[in-house]
């Protein structure tokens, strides 16, 4: 049996733990409705993109340099967005697990880290990194979208690269968060539109949230208009290209961080709960080791008393 | 009567970036500043897609005047919306002129410092933006 003070030494260590992860999760909690604000907010531009870019493709015949097929799974290129800090779970080991099962299955594989995390685990693996963006902090910046996407597309055009790939985070809910990996490059004339994010091209409203995959989803009755383009369908096409896969690669961020902010609030409430149950555990092995003592001392007072009669 | 015709005489406009909805509101008429040209909009406009430059979107709204400055993006002229697509996008009283001053003395400077090819064309459109918040916020003549 442990000394009490052992014990006791114990249940304030364990105290003092379960303060830091419910004060994590607290904050945890607080950024993740600050980042799911920032998701909501962004869904406006995402889905008139997608519109605009929709109707563009079923009226022109145009190609862009973005868009040309070379093969699949040849010389593979992974966006790949984790967070820049652990304690949330599975939450980073899930997005590297499905980036590298996928990468598996190519040729050849070099990736784009987009937070230390992930940074540092295919470091460790000693995978060909061709970027990093690391230390992003709470907030994703455009800025840091459009600096990824000029990267990729050039080694896209400069044939370096065959095909990209978006590794991130879905968030479902504050609980779930689901690895997806999306095709970015080369940008598919989304024809198939109804096969949904099977057929790799993505959603670029993000989750499938109800209203927008029935706006996009070329559901019956639902007619686009006929629009004018100016100065040509050509030329808005070669400008809108580059600021729909930024969006992309944007949204998959704010995505990322507000499913990072959810595991971390599920593992610190987990954490805490665990905590919990610990001190009960170890306050039960306390007062039990000190009703032993006291039963012994008894015993030996009644046992000393005995021994003078 | 008259008040049925002012209010079927309105549009709804939303002026979107990628962070935030800046203005949602109905419009009287809207100029924004196309790269062929500015572009008036009035309600029962055609159905229309033009790229934009940084420039002064203007708003007319029960017979006044909302500016925002706009960089680069898109108008999508829809038959009940029409939407503002751009990378950033600031109402003009929201603007900071003192900032705006600054980011244009030193897109000036770069620019008669001559530098690389692909600095110069950043700070081309560093000075187009600034320019464009200086004329929204009222304090710039035309800049031309």
């Amino acid at each position: 049996m442990q000394g009490t003070r052992d014990i006791r030494r114990r249940i304030r260590s364990v105290k003092n733990m379960q303060q830091i992860t419910r004060a994590m999760k607290m904050v945890a909690a607080a950024r993740l409705r600050k980042a799911q604000e920032r998701v909501l907010a962004a869904r406006p531009f995402a889905r008139t993109m997608r519109e605009v870019f929709l109707d563009l493709m079923s009226k022109t015949t145009v190609t862009n340099p973005l868009m040309a097929e070379r093969g699949q799974n040849k010389r593979v290129l992974y966006v790949v967005i984790t967070g820049d800090r652990g304690l949330s779970g599975g939450y980073n080991a899930n997005i590297l697990r499905k980036a590298l099962s996928h990468a598996g299955k190519v040729e050849e594989a070099s990736f784009v880290a987009v937070g230390k995390k992930g940074r540092d685990y295919l470091r460790f693996r000693k995978l060909a990194i061709a970027g990093e963006h690391v230390q992003l902090g709470d907030e994703p910046q455009f800025m840091v979208a459009r600096q990824i996407l000029d990267q990729v597309s050039r080694s896209f055009i400069n044939n370096e690269v065959d095909e990209v790939y978006l590794v991130y985070s879905q968030f479902v809910t504050a609980m779930t968060q689901r690895p997806v990996a999306n095709r970015l490059l080369p940008l598919a004339a989304p024809v198939g539109e109804k096969a949904g994010e099977a057929s790799g091209e993505g959603d670029a409203a993000g989750p499938k949230a109800a209203g927008a995959s029935a706006e996009t989803g070329g559901g019956p009755g639902y007619l686009l208009p006929e629009y004018i383009y100016e100065p040509s369908a050509e030329a808005i096409l070669a400008r809108l290209i580059p600021k729909y896969l930024e969006t992309l690669i944007f949204h998959g961020m704010l995505e990322g961080k507000a499913g990072e902010f959810g595991a971390r609030m599920t593992a610190m409430d987990m954490a805490t709960n665990n905590a919990a149950e610990m001190i009960d555990r170890l306050t039960l092995q306390y007062n039990r080791a000190r009703q032993a003592s006291i039963t012994k001392e008894i015993n030996e007072i009644v046992g000393g008393a005995n021994a003078l009669q | 009567m008259a008040e049925k015709a002012v209010a079927k005489r309105m549009m709804r406009l939303e002026v979107v970036t990628t962070r935030e909805v800046v203005f949602a509101s109905d419009a009287e008429m809207i100029v924004a500043p196309g790269t062929e040209g500015s572009l008036g909009i009035l309600p029962l406009h055609a159905p229309l897609v033009s790229a934009l430059e940084p420039g002064v979107l203007r708003v007319r709204q029960h017979g006044a005047e909302v500016r925002m400055a706009v960089s680069s993006g898109f108008i999508v002229v829809k038959p009940h919306k029409t939407v503002v697509l751009a990378d950033a996008a600031e109402r003009a009283e929201e603007i900071d002129v003192e900032r705006a001053m600054a980011a244009r003395e030193r897109a000036l400077k770069r620019l008669t410092a001559r530098g690389e090819s692909i600095d110069m064309v950043r700070a081309e459109a560093a000075l187009r933006r600034a320019a464009a918040r200086l004329k929204a916020a009222g304090r710039e003549g035309d800049p031309h």
